[in-house]
């Protein structure tokens, strides 16, 4: 349904968006992850037209977004960040322009009372935009991007702003609207992406860090049993050392931490318990321990660490890639 | 199109700034008028002359809010992810804007019709003329407000940066002579030819003497192309940045 392909924008010298790629199957709600400022606007604005890509493209249905605009526009409805409101004009003549602007076929009045029966807007329908409550406002912004019933639902973090209960009412909406629409939807909230979406995207500094659905993305995490670890050793010595443990499988370096002292992911073989022989190893060696600590995360911390600035997130992505591809693996064996 | 000069003259007349601005050009129409009624002037020539001051304070502010409202509200993005041209969007607000003005000019040709009732005789070829020139001036001006206006996200610079160029481009050959009255520097005719050309305010005189030079309707739908493409295309750059 959607196609994007080695999509970067530059602004200026500054690097929004960098070379992603991803597709969102017909009827799939993707949710689209990310801290603020790691490019989900841009790649949104993008996917809708309001802003052109520096390379790559952007398909909609088989429709070039910007060589196709009509086609393309005309199946997609977009919520963007901010909802696009006039606040001098009442909700039943905004979402009437709306109406005339998408140059809707089917019959007005039934349509426009459909939408707002879904969105739960019918008591302020003859109320001023100005005078509603975030929540109200949020409601008739998604109720814009349902006119003329498009088949690609954009939502730019539809729930910011809102009290819990609207939150909940929000998810709700996109859950059931994501039964005959394909939707995408971006949070910095990750329990959000969990309980509405079919699938991530996690997106930090413009790059894509990991594609999988929840579930997955949450299994793959949390059975990773490697360790990390910060020694007072010399770098080479320690991972011969390491690397020569029964149970170990892989150390990889990860980066110093000032005068000799070097931290390492160890990843063990699945089923062993590699914690007692490594203490024994230092032990034996003299090696100061400063850190032990386990990888293990719950999707919170692995969404943190992803885009945390200062924890080189290429060793995680790495793994993460790893093990997708395990899985992918066993699942074909199966 | 039609859509958002729907929308945008349903703004005016919602809006308080609609009714200012037709309540200026009435209380100014009408201080004229009966001025020169008074001296037992026949002619609304003169009128409309001096109600090109009140299309120089009122279109402004007609124009500084058409896009760069949107891009405040960010209703930009709605526009511009909905299956429109942005060259529609474009000029779907400038005929608005025309529309909404165009109110005047009713009121303009009611005043006549009383005047008519009361026995006078008029020059309709002339009223004609006059109805014309401050068309085209107003066209001019507005499509000069809509692009100033396309620049900024702030109404007050753009209402303001709109006065400073439309008052500029109306009475340039005015300030010319002020220029070298002051300094005493004669002017090389060719500027001051340049000038005369450009100046807004002496073509739209000749439009109100009953001449339809079709110079003057060339260069007046000329400005208003040119600055209605400058828009679209700083509109269209905004995605490009």
């Amino acid at each position: 349904m959607i196609e994007v392909k080695n999509l970067t924008k530059k602004y200026g010298s500054h690097l929004a968006v960098d070379d992603i790629s991803f597709s969102v199957n017909d009827g799939e709600i993707l949710g689209f992850l990310g801290p603020n400022g790691a490019g989900k606007s841009t790649t949104m604005n993008i996917l809708t037209g309001c802003l052109s890509a520096t390379a790559g493209s952007t398909t909609i249905d088989g429709f070039d977004v910007l060589t196709d605009p009509f086609e393309a526009k005309r199946k997609l409805g977009y919520l963007p960040e901010q909802p696009p409101l006039y606040p001098d004009m009442t909700v039943r003549e905004y979402l009437g322009f709306i109406y005339d602007l998408k140059k809707v076929k089917m019959p007005k009045g039934p349509h426009i009372a459909e939408i707002c029966r879904l969105v739960k807007i019918q008591e302020v329908y003859h109320r001023l935009i100005k005078y509603l409550s975030k929540g109200y406002k949020q409601r008739v912004g998604i109720a814009q991007a349902l006119i003329g019933n498009p088949r690609v639902l954009i939502l730019d973090e539809p729930t910011v702003g809102l009290d819990p209960k609207q939150i909940i009412e929000i998810r709700n909406l996109i859950r059931m609207l994501g039964k005959t629409h394909t939707v995408i939807l971006s949070s910095h909230i990750l329990p959000e992406v969990q309980a509405v979406c079919d699938r991530v995207v996690v997106i930090n500094k413009g790059r894509i860090i990991a594609d999988d659905t929840p579930d997955h993305l949450s299994a793959n995490l949390s059975d990773d049993h490697s360790l990390s670890l910060i020694l007072e050793a010399d770098k080479k010595k320690a991972m011969d050392a390491i690397q020569a443990l029964s149970g170990v499988k892989s150390v990889s370096y990860v980066r110093s931490h000032g005068e000799n002292a070097n931290e390492f992911v160890v990843d063990p073989v699945v089923g062993y318990d590699i914690r007692k022989p490594l203490f024994e190893l230092m032990r034996d060696k003299d090696w100061a321990v400063l850190q032990l600590r386990s990888n293990q995360m719950s999707l919170e911390d692995i969404f943190l660490r992803l885009t945390d600035d200062t924890t080189d997130t290429a060793v995680l992505e790495r793994s993460l890639k790893r093990r997708k591809e395990q899985n992918e693996q066993e699942g074909a064996q199966e | 199109m039609k859509a958002i000069i729907k929308r945008e003259l349903k703004a005016y007349f919602t809006s308080p700034l609609g009714y200012a601005v037709l309540t200026v050009l009435a209380f100014f129409f009408g201080i004229f008028y009966t001025m020169y009624l008074k001296n037992g002037s026949a002619d609304m020539t003169n009128v409309l002359y001096l109600m090109v001051l009140a299309l120089f304070v009122v279109i402004p502010l007609l124009t500084m809010r058409l896009l760069a409202n949107e891009r405040r509200q960010k209703t930009d993005q709605l526009l511009m992810s909905a299956p429109v041209n942005i060259s529609m969007i474009v000029l779907g607000k400038f005929f608005a804007a025309l529309l909404f003005f165009c109110v005047f000019f009713v009121e303009v040709i009611v005043f006549n019709f009383v005047y008519l009732f009361f026995g006078a005789t008029i020059d309709w070829l002339v009223f004609l003329g006059n109805i014309l020139g401050m068309l085209f001036l107003s066209a001019a001006l507005i499509t000069i407000g809509l692009f100033i206006s396309a620049l900024t996200e702030d109404q007050v610079v753009a209402a303001i940066a709109t006065y400073g160029i439309s008052l500029i481009l109306l009475f340039m050959n005015f300030f010319m002579d002020i220029f070298s009255m002051i300094t005493s520097i004669t002017v090389p005719t060719a500027v001051s030819e340049a000038f005369d050309w450009i100046c807004f305010y002496t073509r739209y005189q000749s439009f109100t003497q009953g001449i339809f030079d079709l110079t003057n309707i060339t260069f007046f739908i000329s400005v208003i192309a040119v600055f209605l493409f400058m828009t679209v295309r700083v509109v269209d750059r905004k995605r490009w940045a």
